[in-house]
């Protein structure tokens, strides 16, 4: 399979900050790939140094076999679709779409027709005669990708494109992105820092913290397996289980990770694993709800069905989970 | 934002707002009369009769031409370098960071915040450093300082409301340098310019001070105007002038005042 993009060893500091430290990663060509970090954690410059807006202090990238660095933006064989869509406001949508087969000297016909088939392909025919000004923000988005698309780019880099539109709709566009990338075929690297929407599009994720790839893997490694606290607690909460708790469960690691979800309020059963504590808090969350059991001081969130109800604060309690849902991790 | 308060202001503050308009407008409207009077010696009010014949007189005296030619373009040449010169200051100042950028937007600024008369006397004192006779090409460059100011205080504000990643998406797109220069951010700032250069404009066009510290034997109009007045000769052909100028003037002025307050929704509607 063909590597689509290549960062070997790539570094991008910022005077002493250090945005991007020793990166390594290979995206194969075809996949959808998400970058997922908190804010500052290097993902986007990641991003930034794939389109060209920036160049690496250190290291080495590659896009489909050819280096990348010195390449300025518009050598490359590839798009961004921006976190604020970018769309040129004294334009037309039509002429927004068509800007990158304009410049390429393509045309006034042709790139009219690709522009239109391109809108169309978003679901927002007819609009060409529009300005940015006079769509809402889902339609805007739509254009915007519709713009970095007509273009046939090797690679699609989505900067946190979902980020300012509301929940319904942000659910919708996940879909479509992610049933647009499988029948169009084209590499998608995608930033977030929503994990929900990392793991329900992603074929791969690297976690970003602190300029570094915490953990790359599938969602569903990442998810269930975190190498790292950090991968634990950003990706989803997990508890982490302190060394203490670990040796009492017979468990020979620093830390282990257990998902809120694998966690019932019930007493063991075929060999579960067990504790006892205390109700500290909870809280209803729609399908589920968050209860906080204290265990000597370590607070273990459960997620339990919220047809279970609710128990006191305060209360006694026995949780119970399998001991393959307990997963150890290095410390970090 | 208007108010909807109410529609109708007290009286005490309308007839305020006529006298200071009458103050300052009412001297104005005199050049205007004096321009129809039929006495040339002297400004006796009110005029003994009215003629339009200072118009043809005007039009027929070659130094008013001269003035007039002279004044036309420098303030056009003086405007084009400012429209270029002032640009790219903006676009720097606006678009990147650098050592000394305060410093930089604030040395742009200084010429029009100080007295006329001392950046007269330094340009002058310069030139004859230098050794540049006086000539065309001095007085356009006295010009040029302040006129470099307007422009760039019209650019830069749009260029600040310019989004950044407007630039990089023309460039992730495909365009290099100049087509984007040409396809997005002329655009986003043309009516920023085309004010700006107005304004320089008849800045210059009735700039009194720095020319005559720059200017050689020749004059600009208002220049002229100045020594039509020390010594008189057919005295309304003077206030003639006086009328094509302020005409000339303020047609820039408010084409200016439209295409800026218009311009609010070019460059802030991307978002």
């Amino acid at each position: 399979m063909t590597t689509a993009v290549l960062f070997d060893n790539v570094s991008r500091h910022f005077g002493i900050v250090r945005a991007v430290d020793r990166v390594n990663l290979s995206i194969a060509e075809g996949e959808f790939f998400a970058m997922l970090g908190p804010s500052g954690s290097g993902k986007t410059t990641c991003l930034r140094l794939m389109a060209g807006f920036e160049q690496p202090t250190g290291g080495h990238i590659e896009i489909f076999g050819e280096t990348a660095e010195g390449v300025p933006p518009y050598r490359r064989s590839v798009n961004t679709v921006f976190q604020d869509y970018a769309l040129f406001p004294h334009l037309s949508i039509l002429d927004n779409v068509a800007y990158g087969l304009m410049v390429k000297g393509i045309g006034r016909e042709e790139r009219r027709k690709a522009a239109e088939d391109a809108l169309a392909m978003v679901k927002l025919p007819g609009y060409g005669t529009r300005r940015p000004g006079q769509l809402s923000g889902g339609q805007r988005q739509r254009v915007a990708l519709a713009r970095a698309l007509v273009n046939k780019p090797k690679v699609l880099l989505l900067d946190e494109p979902l980020g300012a539109l509301d929940l319904k709709l942000r659910e919708q566009m996940q879909e479509e992105l992610k049933s647009l990338q499988k029948s169009l075929g084209i590499t998608f690297v995608f930033v977030t820092h929503d994990q929900g929407e990392a793991l329900s599009m992603a074929d791969r994720i690297a976690v970003f913290n602190d300029g570094r790839i915490q953990q790359l893997g599938s969602p569903e490694d990442v998810y269930n397996r975190p190498k790292t606290r950090f991968v634990a607690d950003f990706v989803g909460s997990s508890n982490v289980l302190s060394a203490d708790l670990c040796r009492r469960l017979g468990l020979k690691a620093a830390f282990a990770s257990l998902r809120p979800e694998a966690v019932a309020i019930a007493p063991p059963h075929n060999g579960a694993l067990s504790l006892s504590g205390t109700v500290a808090s909870q809280s209803f969350l729609g399908a589920t709800n968050r209860i906080v059991v204290d265990v000597e001081g370590a607070r273990i969130a459960v997620a339990s069905p919220a047809t279970q109800g609710f128990p006191p604060i305060g209360s006694a309690v026995t949780i119970s989970f399998a001991a393959r849902d307990l997963y150890p991790m290095d410390d970090a | 934002m208007r108010s909807e308060k109410s529609n109708s202001a007290p009286l005490g503050l309308k007839i305020a707002a006529a006298a200071g308009l009458a103050f300052m407008h009412l001297p104005i409207l005199l050049i205007f009369l004096y321009a129809f009077t039929t006495e040339e010696k002297s400004y006796q009010f009110p005029p003994p009769g009215l003629t339009t014949q200072w118009f043809a007189v005007a039009w027929n005296r070659p130094d008013v031409w001269a003035a007039l030619t002279l004044s036309v373009k420098v303030a056009s040449i003086a405007t084009a370098a400012a429209l270029v010169l002032g640009t790219l200051c903006a676009a720097a100042v606006s678009q990147t960071r650098f050592f000394g950028r305060e410093a930089v937007s604030l040395l742009v600024i200084l010429p029009i915040a100080l007295p006329g008369i001392i950046t007269g006397i330094a340009l002058r004192s310069a030139f004859s450093i230098a050794d540049i006779p006086f000539s065309f090409w001095t007085i356009m460059l006295g010009h040029a300082t302040f006129c470099i100011v307007v422009v760039y205080n019209n650019a830069v504000a749009r260029f600040r409301r310019i989004s950044g990643s407007l630039i990089e998406a023309s460039m992730d797109l495909g365009a290099d340098g100049f087509q984007t220069f040409r396809y997005v951010i002329l655009p986003n700032i043309a009516t920023a310019l085309l004010a700006g250069g107005m304004l320089a404009f008849a800045l210059s066009f009735d700039e009194v001070i720095v020319t005559t510290f720059t200017a050689g034997q020749q004059s600009t109009l208002p220049i002229w105007m100045l020594e039509e007045l020390i010594r008189p000769r057919q005295r309304p052909v003077t206030n003639v002038v006086a009328m094509v100028v302020v005409i000339v003037t303020f047609l820039p002025i408010l084409g200016a005042y439209y295409l800026t307050r218009d311009g609010d929704q070019i460059a802030g509607a991307g978002k």
